[in-house]
């Protein structure tokens, strides 16, 4: 008979693995058996159709656009996020009380549910009676259409994705700043050296790590959004913030094509599959610490 | 001091003010229009403060459907969601950071590989999961697929594997089982950890939409983000404020939360970027 005490950590880390198995590990699987399937969830009968599923993804314009939709969002608001938290840390990183609360403040929106950030924002981005359209005309900017109109409708949405993200980031980029060694700096000074050149040299190396882990947990973020579209603008206008996620919703669960939209999940998959390897590829190498 | 540093002080101070006012214009603007009548709300340019502070919104907002309902369904599915979180990590996470065990790296490391995968990810399968076991639209439904997590874990194990040996072993020498170890040394000693984690967990799960929409479609099983959301489905346009109304309800106690631990919270969530 084994003795309790060689047993005991295996049954200590058996609920939480209980857990991981069968509602992270088997539906990976899952997923991916369903996506060579055809099925439309009432049926008894799943039919293997090999890789058609997919065929029929890539043969798709609308998906295409999902696609392409993605990607853009995903540049946008990663892009944006990364360059303006940069430089927002730069310039809050000081101590004292009034710092401290500008921090808290453009940190806030970071706890508040997405679901609250959305509708406030489809209020304030209202065409006709919204605040951001008077403010436009109070600085004498042309107004816009926001969430109405396909050519602005994406943007609209990586403007939320940014004023949600953009305190976190900043805090993290500040946590980083903070923990670049003084005497590098104090080197700097003794040389003379430009503040410009003091920032390419010391500071943006130092911060590497840390913009390198932002980056790509913003990017693994932004393929995931969904809230947003769901509430503001439901994919629209003329699919034009059509994204991966809701992509997947509408087809799972308004057209019951469960086979063709676990294939988009494959999809999907792979995208925060390569994203999150080359995270770790990269961090092991740790080419970024000094 | 010079001008041009007086000068410079005093642009930064206005630029500070801009840009607080950024993220904080937005909800003063919800504030503003919960407490307006429906006239005001679609007048151009728009009221900054209304003639008459409509209360009743509030309450009209409460009154359009079973808002304790959700109300309670939330509490309840994000405070079930924490303590099973807490029970199965603590646990979890001391035996992955104190024992050495066969196959405790491949396990971990499984661990770890569910903390990349988002729920949003993989929502289908676990959908069809659930609807075999009549889990659809039931609390347990909204609670078991978070029921245990991978962050957890690695944030108590980091602070699990800071405790002396020697402190153990000495608690073993008095004979104290390994319950009481972890009850009386570990847990003492991992409350940042624990708060923070806590914390973390409880407002992703408050204010979670995804998977309440996904898993439900009875008002039983609903929770407050879904509720609130059907006030806009009202016929002859939205009515902002009541919808505003209603946000406040699912924004003023993560508000509250956020006005009275900020620092901790900001710590907790920063403090997960980081690592």
């Amino acid at each position: 008979m084994m003795r309790w005490s060689s047993l005991r950590p295996y049954v200590m880390v058996a609920p939480a693995l209980t857990v991981f198995s069968i509602f992270f590990i088997y539906p990976i699987f899952y997923m991916i058996y369903l996506s060579f399937h055809s099925w439309d969830f009432i049926s008894p009968d799943k039919n293997f159709i090999g890789l058609g599923n997919f065929e029929e993804l890539f043969d798709s314009r609308e998906f295409m656009q999902v696609l392409s939709n993605s990607f853009q969002y995903m540049l946008l608001t990663v892009s944006l996020t990364t360059i303006l938290s940069l430089l927002l840390a730069l310039w809050l990183n000081r101590k004292g009380m009034i710092y401290g609360f500008v921090q808290g403040a453009i940190f806030s929106p970071h706890i508040i549910s997405l679901v609250s950030v959305s509708l406030v924002w489809m209020w304030l981005m209202d065409p006709r009676f919204g605040l951001l359209n008077w403010i436009f005309d109070t600085v004498g900017l042309p107004r816009s259409e926001w969430l109405t109109n396909p050519k602005s409708a994406l943007f609209s949405l990586v403007v939320v994705a940014v004023w949600k993200g953009l305190g976190f980031n900043t805090l993290v980029f500040i946590a980083g700043l903070q923990s670049i060694p003084p005497y590098l700096y104090e080197a700097a000074a003794l040389d003379d050296s430009p503040r410009l050149t003091t920032l390419y040299r010391i500071t943006l190396p130092a911060l590497s790590p840390t913009l390198f882990f932002l980056t790509i947990i913003n990017m693994i973020g932004s393929f995931q959004v969904f809230e947003t579209i769901a509430i503001m603008t439901q994919g629209g206008p003329v699919n034009s913030t059509n994204t991966l996620v809701f992509y997947i919703y509408q087809y799972g669960f308004k057209f019951f094509k469960i086979g063709y939209a676990s294939a988009a999940g494959v999809v999907l998959l792979v995208a925060v599959g390569v994203l999150t390897l080359l995270y770790f590829k990269l961090l092991s190498r740790k080419v970024h610490y000094r | 001091m010079t001008l041009a540093k007086t000068a410079s002080k005093w642009l930064n101070t206005l630029c500070l003010a801009i840009l607080v006012a950024m993220f904080v214009i937005p909800f003063v603007w919800m504030i503003s229009t919960s407490v307006k009548s429906y006239g005001e709300t679609v007048i151009f340019p728009p009221k900054w403060i209304p003639d008459q502070i409509h209360w009743e919104n509030f309450s009209k907002a409460w009154n359009s459907g079973p808002f304790l309902n959700y109300f309670m369904n939330s509490l309840i599915v994000s405070v079930g969601i924490l303590l099973l979180q807490l029970v199965t990590c603590v646990s979890a996470a001391y035996a992955f950071a104190r024992y050495r065990f066969r196959g405790s790296r491949v396990l971990f490391g499984l661990t770890m590989v569910t903390l990349m995968i988002p729920s949003q990810l993989i929502f289908l399968p676990v959908y069809l999961l659930l609807s075999k076991w009549g889990m659809l639209n039931s609390l347990l439904g909204l609670i078991l697929p978070f029921s245990s997590s991978a962050f957890g874990i690695f944030l108590l194990r980091q602070s699990f594997m800071q405790a002396q040996e020697e402190l153990l072993e000495a608690a073993r020498l008095d004979d104290a089982t390994e319950w009481k170890i972890i009850y009386r040394i570990m847990i003492p000693l991992a409350r940042p950890t624990l708060v923070t984690f806590a914390l973390f967990s409880f407002i992703a799960h408050w204010n979670d939409y995804f998977w309440p929409l996904v898993m439900t479609t009875t008002d039983a099983a609903r929770t407050l983000p879904i509720g609130i959301t059907k006030l806009r489905e009202v016929e002859g346009g939205t009515a902002w404020h009541i919808l505003m109304a209603g946000n406040m309800i699912l924004v003023i106690p993560i508000l509250i939360v956020f006005f009275f631990a900020q620092r901790q919270i900001i710590k907790a969530f920063v403090y997960s970027g980081v690592k």
